[in-house]
């Protein structure tokens, strides 16, 4: 075991899956000299070279469009965005070229390729920097959408990740980056857990918390907090968003009854919307109270100093926790 | 399929070769707007007519090794490669035949095994794609060049400019092919475009550009074969303009009425079918006689591929909930 921050875990993992195949490619905005804005790649380029490292020019387009013609040739890129803000321009090669073009060949053609995608706020880093566009992709079928809520995960999904034959976008919880734990990067995969499916991180029995991503530390402190209240959250990191693992959210709403989903992103038409409906379906009579969100306001990311009151936080999600109990 | 494909494929090098994919290519797309007209298929359908000899000079010039990408206007493109005209046919008419079992349509098809990835219906999107398909032989020193076909339209579209940056600072084996067919959907290009050459833009990427009659499939393949030629050499992209026309509207829908009075006829004047058939006849290669024997001989082929076509099965509904995932 090993004491790794998450952006330390990612480049562990980036790192191995480089050894491991030698058609694992990186490509993107400052990833090879600088080693990323974030260092997630630091030192991959200094050890597997310029061909296996690319930096690329400011063009976010031109980078998911080679990488889908590097895939067509028997390669598995992985392109870094370096912010979230910056995947717009890339969309039409990810939604109508990257995640469709299987279904157009029969099945035929495979398009293994990760797109990283550091995403969230919390930062003080503002808009096109601090975004969670993740549902725009979870819409779109002939995509997987993953994302990472600590250390170690993140040093097995993105290796898992880069192993898909789907193209899969790996998002990263930018402001916990920093955080630090315990990794085994001598561990394989064989033991990790399945890419699609969900973590029970902190059993409970009164209230369902469904969440990815940098939200997971939240509700696991959530999870603290509402234990010196007598009450029992059982913490959910669904770590993929499409597909999502509804045996595993089913399962516990059924025994615990309530449910609330966190996300950052804006709650309209966020994946809160699509995880309640599930559990509408699935769990209709065992619900004691609707599924509730905690998620950002309907408007674009404010600048840094409203940051604060604009993200979802320990008492939003505490208060929601509460509003369960009030039907 | 592969092997006939790569036969079809082969013939272009003979002496007849490009005369009669051109005659099939003009067959195929009549008798799909045929089709659209009777009701065998709805939607809609973009048609190459008048710009065959882009198709089969960029198919002539290439290796079967090498890739193409292409537009929603690709018919021509695939029956240039190698596919049949009942596999193209059949994948716009919805049938299992099709060469995407009846699943990509009109604006999607496909033959990766003649070089023909998914042909792209986004205006510039196959750009850089192909610039990856260049980076991956750079990468592996395999000699497979790429060739990205496009209109005038992708031209002004930001993924025309990434892929020509990113194939210039990394000087991939790369060949541009842009058909100028004067016509972004409805909007004639000096309303959308400030230059009259775009070969001139490759200037701004520091690559080769060059103005190609795109009405004559020799000089075509010439353009392309060098371009290949240079790219397979370490030499880098190059930027062709071909100059051409498409006699049919934007789509299906489109009777072309925004033209000015007699453009069509003066391009009709220059069709690439019958400038062939005069290089034919006057090196007496072929007889006026024997390439009207020829024509007739593909349009009935074309006919009975279409009515195999249409008497394939329908693709299984459950078909389109696969192949979504790996």
């Amino acid at each position: 075991m090993t004491t790794l921050t998450l952006s330390k875990a990612l480049n562990e993992g980036l790192r191995k899956a480089l050894e491991n195949d030698p058609k694992v490619l990186i490509m993107g905005e400052d990833v090879g000299k600088l080693g990323g804005v974030f260092r997630v790649t630091d030192g991959l380029q200094k050890d597997f070279g310029e061909a296996r490292v690319v930096d690329t020019p400011l063009a976010e387009s031109g980078i998911v469009g080679t990488a889908i013609g590097l895939a067509l040739r028997g390669y598995r890129p992985i392109c870094e965005i370096q912010f979230d803000g910056f995947v717009f321009p890339a969309f039409d090669q990810i939604v109508c070229q990257l995640a469709k073009m299987r279904y157009r060949s029969l099945g035929k053609l495979s398009l293994p390729v990760v797109i990283r995608i550091p995403f969230g706020g919390g930062i003080g880093a503002v808009e096109h920097h601090s975004e969670s566009p993740e549902a725009l992709f979870a819409h779109t079928p002939g995509l997987r959408v993953v994302s990472c809520g600590d250390p170690a995960d993140a040093f097995a999904m993105i290796q898992q990740s880069v192993n898909s034959d789907d193209p899969v976008i790996f998002f990263e919880p930018k402001r916990r980056y920093w955080d630090k734990a315990e990794v085994d990067v001598a561990e394989g995969l064989a033991a990790a857990l399945p890419l699609d499916r969900a973590r029970v991180l902190v059993p409970g029995s009164d209230v369902t918390v469904l969440t990815y991503g940098p939200m997971v530390r939240t509700c696991a402190e959530a999870a603290v907090a509402a234990a010196q209240d007598g009450r029992s959250l059982e913490v959910i990191d669904l770590r993929s968003l499409a597909p999502l693992d509804t045996a595993t959210i089913v399962e516990s709403v059924r025994k615990t009854g309530r449910c609330v989903v966190v996300h950052e992103a804006v709650v309209t038409g966020g994946l809160g919307a699509e995880i309640a409906a599930r559990i509408t379906q699935e769990c209709f009579y065992q619900l004691e109270a609707p599924v509730l969100r905690v998620g950002a306001y309907t408007t674009p990311y404010p600048p840094s100093r409203l940051e604060e009151h604009y993200l979802p936080d320990l008492d939003r999600v505490l208060d929601a926790v509460d509003r369960t109990f009030g039907y | 399929m592969t092997g006939e494909r790569r036969e079809r494929r082969a013939q272009l090098a003979t002496p007849l070769g490009p005369f009669e994919r051109m005659a099939e290519i003009r067959a195929v797309e009549e008798h799909i707007q045929l089709l659209f007209n009777e009701g065998h298929v709805r939607g809609s359908t973009h048609l190459s007519n008048g710009q065959e000899a882009v198709a089969v000079g960029v198919a002539a010039a290439a290796r079967l090794t090498d890739v193409v990408t292409c537009t929603y206007r690709g018919h021509g493109q695939a029956l240039a490669l190698g596919l049949t005209a009942k596999e193209v046919i059949g994948e716009i008419v919805g049938r299992t035949v099709g060469c995407a079992g009846g699943l990509g349509g009109s604006m999607h098809l496909v033959g990766p095994d003649v070089g023909l990835w998914p042909t792209f219906a986004i205006v510039g999107a196959g750009l850089p794609v192909a610039v990856g398909a260049a980076l991956a032989s750079q990468v592996n020193r395999s000699g497979r060049a790429a060739i990205a076909v496009f209109g005038d339209g992708a031209a002004n579209i930001g993924a025309f400019h990434e892929s020509l940056n990113l194939a210039a600072i990394w000087q991939l084996p790369v060949v541009f092919v842009c058909e100028n067919n004067l016509y972004g959907e409805y909007t004639r290009i000096q309303l959308s475009t400030p230059v009259s050459d775009l070969a001139d833009r490759a200037a701004g990427y520091a690559i080769p550009g060059l103005v190609v009659d795109g009405q004559d499939v020799a000089a075509v393949t010439a353009a392309v074969s060098e371009a290949l030629e240079r790219a397979r050499a370490d030499g880098g992209p190059t930027l062709l303009e071909m100059k051409t026309y498409r006699y049919s509207g934007h789509s299906k829908s489109d009777p072309g009425s925004y033209r000015p009075a007699g453009e069509l006829d003066q391009w009709l004047r220059r069709d690439p079918i019958t400038i062939e058939a005069g290089r034919l006849i006057d090196g007496g290669t072929a007889t006026a006689e024997q390439l009207a024997a020829v024509s007739s001989r593909i349009a009935a082929e074309v006919r009975r591929a279409a009515a195999d076509a249409l008497a394939a099965p329908q693709p299984a509904v459950a078909e389109m909930l696969i192949h979504v995932h790996g």
